[in-house]
């Protein structure tokens, strides 16, 4: 992967910080703001963390909506790697690129704090590269990060090993304790906690690079 | 002919409602006994513009399916209110 859109819609905050990982990696990262329609020359597109569109309605209901998000489907359609991060998953969850939804953290708390995460699928662009059962410490910051979908979808993403990451203590009522998941292809994923600001031991953990490490490696020709 | 229309948003059967949760714990320590199944949702209002009340009722209740709910988690119903004195 040589070159990464970040799209930034009004709200989002965490597009600063997905281009320094990103740019940490070797890879020449770019903002998309979010009236953009066409996201050719990218290799991947991540959708950062933040309010989009302030969160109004519901996370990720009116980032869908965005004009980008046409161009975010077609670029996903055609293979490739596309990652939302924390606003980012609900933002695809609400577009229908990936199933379920996030609800309101059990207990109603903003959660800040780091978690254990469980790699337990890599059949991912974000996790091929990650051996299974590897634990990964990297920090959340989320008030509706509950996963949840009906007894069929999850019936469905458990045997297709479509649930990539589960936390080892689930913060916040996750079904599955689902932390991250991708589509069928594999070439879709989405995550609650942000290895983005898991780069550094001096800010607390390294552990998300080995995850952006193989997004970045993972690029699937279209 | 213009409608005015109520759609209440709810959570599905089965959706955990941590909201509706806490209020019901909070209203033991307010005096209220005997209050239970408390569900929290959201209600939209709005004036439509259709031919007859039904044809404004469809109306919300599509717009409702795509934006004003996720039917993943989520219920909407659209339903005629009084209508306000402007």
């Amino acid at each position: 992967m040589k070159r990464v859109g970040v799209v930034v819609f009004p709200g989002s905050n965490c597009e600063y910080d997905a281009l320094s990982a990103m740019e940490a990696l070797g890879v020449t990262a770019e903002l998309v703001w979010h009236s953009r329609t066409d996201l050719s020359g990218f290799d991947g597109i991540i959708l950062p963390g933040g309010f989009a569109h302030g969160d109004y309605l519901r996370p990720g209901a009116l980032a869908r909506f965005s004009p980008v998000m046409d161009a975010v489907a077609e670029f996903a359609q055609e293979g490739g790697a596309v990652l939302g991060i924390c606003n980012g998953f609900q933002v695809l969850t609400e577009a229908g690129l990936l199933p379920g939804a996030l609800q309101k953290n059990v207990g109603l708390k903003f959660l800040c704090q780091p978690t254990t995460l469980i790699v337990t699928s890599n059949a991912s662009v974000l996790t091929s590269g990650v051996a299974l059962g590897q634990e990964l410490v990297i920090p959340i910051n989320h008030f509706s990060g509950a996963y949840v979908c009906d007894d069929e979808t999850y019936d469905r993403i458990s045997e297709s090993s479509q649930i990539v990451l589960r936390y080892r203590d689930n913060p916040n009522g996750s079904r599955g304790d689902i932390a991250g998941l991708v589509n069928e292809r594999g070439n879709v994923v989405g995550l609650m906690p942000h290895p983005e600001r898991a780069m550094s031991t001096l800010l607390g953990s390294a552990d998300g690079r080995v995850l952006l490490e193989s997004f970045v490696a993972s690029y699937v020709a279209a | 002919m213009s409608y005015f229309v109520i759609v209440d948003v709810t959570l599905r059967e089965g959706i955990a409602d941590p909201e509706g949760a806490t209020i019901e714990r909070a209203l033991p320590a307010l005096g209220f006994s005997g209050v239970y199944d408390v569900k929290a949702g959201k209600s939209f209002r709005m004036n439509i513009d259709a031919d007859s009340a039904e044809a404004a009722l469809e109306k919300a209740t599509s717009l409702a399916e795509r934006l004003l709910s996720n039917p993943v988690i989520e219920d909407a119903r659209a339903r005629l209110g009084e209508v306000h004195a402007q």
